[in-house]
């Protein structure tokens, strides 16, 4: 099987994906797997989706030429894939109006969802409300902390915020808390994972909801440059804006595809949220992936600045395109990171998430050295408003 | 024939009581003195659970006995010589019941062989369904630990008829829609969805999730072989300081669900 032919019928990426899920749940996975291929063959739900995508999220996005950044660094074309222009300032509603809409398919009222930066939990609590759907989101108390800006345009939305106070109150715990949810409200209730990650079929679902991202800028490409990009470069927490991005190129093999972990404080630290670059094949939050446990299979804690990188566990897919050697995975430190942050605020007026300042510090590092005509690619996934209190704070300004 | 089955065909009509309790909490000797009260009490079989940091079936009493577990330093390794020294000292039969993830890291095929020389009888791995359990089975087949697959009230009759074909020793039915842990009613229509299972399967089907009292174990056991206790024994143990008095409340608890299981037709 071909990188883009996977998963198969069961939900493999190669020896990643599947189900690991207690039984209460597998008969909704069927139902969902169900739904979603009836789906996939309705014009209808096609064109509802565009209709959404198009009036309300504002798709297509901008593919922008950072032509200052790039003269700063010298080195090759740097194209920005603008995700931080969509109504609510991240690509995760990509995946939220589908899912919504697969929701309403089955019947169910009621949808829940996971959120780490609080991206997620917006992009779904803005669809709940678009679809008039209740919604639950589950967030660590940890990252409630971080992110109150988000809790509170959550709670404007209409949704509930559940505080998660188990294990490290991070994305880990309201992911594992949202699924316990789930088994308990299954029959009545759609879960809205905001990753590719989970049990068959949501990595496959999450990604082709949001492999827009990729198609529109592989089409805008050619219209600007006339050729594809040679690298393109995206940042990975549980890795749905990458494999957006990086799923139409897969099979164009010149297409060098390139995701970035976090570092944290170090990968020489126990510091960080680098699952593929540092951590080993296990199982958790229904999949088989890479992921960061310790000798006896016990989960540990992941740290980064940007709350939605800070996951010890990584989509099935990347994992796969790790082993294939289809994409390469790098990281990036906090410190890497704040400098990202701070170099696109200045040189292109665009203040990023602290997730994809990831990626522009990985560009900082290889734009440099190519020639200056190489394109580079980068999913600029979402804005940065919601940090810059986190900001100021490492930057010792009081607000 | 197994030991759980052995166990299970001795009844001649009691039902079957299973109890629960965490490996390592509040520690692994006084797991063992647990284990003991267990079985002098009125226990037909006992589950000894592998603590893990993510138990996503797990309601917050075991989630938080598998916490205590884990930050005294419990791993796998350390329960199974746990087993073969119970082992040495028991005949009743002991399941182990762990998330896939220790056992996947420990090695499938290494756990195996360690858990059956050890003395354990059977295994259940609730997030390892049929679909992503077939190396695993491969191992427990061969070395004959039974392999206990689960059933709950969303499994469909395709599913039951599966499940029932695969599974060993018993049916671990899930009674309710939710994770472990005490609840003050037990599901609607539970006589009912046992009897759809048992009319589909040969094996003996035992009930677990939401149950802690005796009259529940009796309303449980009405149409099913048996029960199964944790989180009201984990409970017990969380909440008793000095070791006696924890002891005993586990066998006065279980002697009281045990009889409620005896007389019940």
């Amino acid at each position: 099987m071909k990188p883009h032919e996977q998963p198969d019928s069961c939900g493999h990426f190669g020896k990643f994906g599947g189900k690991y899920v207690i039984e209460t749940l597998m008969p909704a996975l069927q139902q969902l797997e169900q739904v979603y291929e009836d789906a996939k063959n309705d014009l209808q739900f096609a064109k509802d989706l565009n209709y959404y995508l198009k009036h309300y999220v504002g798709r297509p996005t901008a593919l922008y030429f950072a032509q200052r950044l790039t003269e700063h660094l010298g080195g090759a074309k740097i194209y920005l894939k603008r995700e931080d222009l969509t109504h609510t300032g991240a690509h995760k509603i990509n995946n939220t109006i589908g899912s919504a809409l697969l929701a309403q398919r089955m019947g169910k009222k009621k949808v829940i969802a996971e959120t780490g930066a609080g991206q997620h939990g917006v992009a779904t609590a803005t669809a709940a409300s678009l679809f008039g759907l209740e919604c639950d989101v589950f967030m660590g108390e940890e990252d409630m902390r971080r992110q109150t800006l988000n809790v509170f345009r959550m709670q404007l939305l209409g949704a509930k915020v559940i505080p998660v106070t188990t294990g490290t109150r991070t994305l880990k715990d309201a992911t594992s808390e949202a699924i316990r949810n789930w088994i308990t409200t299954v029959e009545s209730t759609h879960y809205i994972i905001g990753s590719v990650v989970g049990p068959h079929p949501y990595p496959m679902i999450v990604r082709d909801f949001q492999k827009v991202i990729g198609e529109e800028a592989a089409e805008q490409m050619m219209a600007m440059e006339g050729k594809p990009p040679n690298t393109c470069v995206a940042c990975v927490g549980g890795g749905s804006n990458s494999i957006g991005l990086f799923y139409p190129f897969l099979e164009k093999e010149e297409v060098c595809l390139v995701g970035v972990e976090a570092a944290g404080l170090g990968l020489d630290t126990n510091q960080h949220g680098a699952s593929l670059t540092k951590g080993s094949t296990g199982v958790l939050h229904g999949m088989m992936s890479y992921l960061l446990h310790d000798e006896d299979g016990q989960v540990t804690e992941a740290h980064s600045i940007s709350a939605g990188l800070d996951y010890p566990g990584v989509g099935c897919e990347h994992s796969y395109l790790r082993e294939s050697g289809r994409a390469q995975y790098v990281a990036v430190t906090d410190e890497e990171a704040m400098e990202g942050f701070k170099l696109l605020s200045i040189q292109e007026g665009i203040i990023p998430a602290l997730e994809s300042a990831h990626a522009i510090a990985h560009i900082m590092k290889i734009a440099p050295s190519m020639k200056k005509d190489d394109v580079v690619l980068v999913c600029l996934s979402g804005r940065g408003d919601k940090d810059v209190n986190l900001v100021a704070d490492k930057m010792g300004v009081s607000l | 024939m197994s030991r759980i089955q052995e166990r299970l065909n001795r009844l001649n009509g009691d039902k079957a009581l299973v109890t629960f309790f965490t490996a390592g909490d509040p520690d692994l000797s006084a797991s063992k003195e647990i284990f003991f009260a267990m079985e002098k009490s009125g226990a037909d079989i006992i589950e000894i659970g592998v603590p893990f940091s993510d138990p996503l079936a797990d309601g917050p009493t075991i989630q938080s006995s598998s916490q205590r577990s884990l930050q005294n330093g419990t791993t796998l390794k350390k329960i199974i010589n746990l087993v073969a020294e119970i082992r040495s000292q028991s005949e009743l039969p002991i399941v182990l019941m762990t998330s896939f993830n220790p056992v996947f890291v420990y090695g499938q095929k290494k756990f195996v062989a360690d858990a059956v020389a050890a003395g354990a009888d059977g295994v259940i791995v609730p997030d390892l369904p049929p679909e992503e359990a077939d190396e695993f089975l491969g191992y427990t087949n061969e070395k004959q630990l039974d392999m206990i697959f689960l059933l709950a009230p969303t499994s469909t009759p395709e599913r039951i008829k599966w499940v029932g074909e695969i599974s060993k020793g018993f049916i671990y039915y899930v009674s309710l829609t939710g994770t472990t842990g005490m609840k003050t009613a037990l599901a609607e229509n539970l006589q009912e969805k046992i009897t759809r299972i048992k009319n589909k399967v040969r094996l003996p089907v035992l009930v677990g999730f939401g149950i802690s009292t005796p009259e529940q174990a009796q309303e449980a056991a009405r149409c099913a072989d048996g029960v199964i206790i944790g989180s009201a024994i984990v409970k017990i143990i969380a909440t008793c300081s000095d070791a006696a008095t924890r002891n005993r409340n586990i066998a006065d608890f279980i002697s009281g669900v045990k009889k409620s299981l005896t007389h019940s037709v």
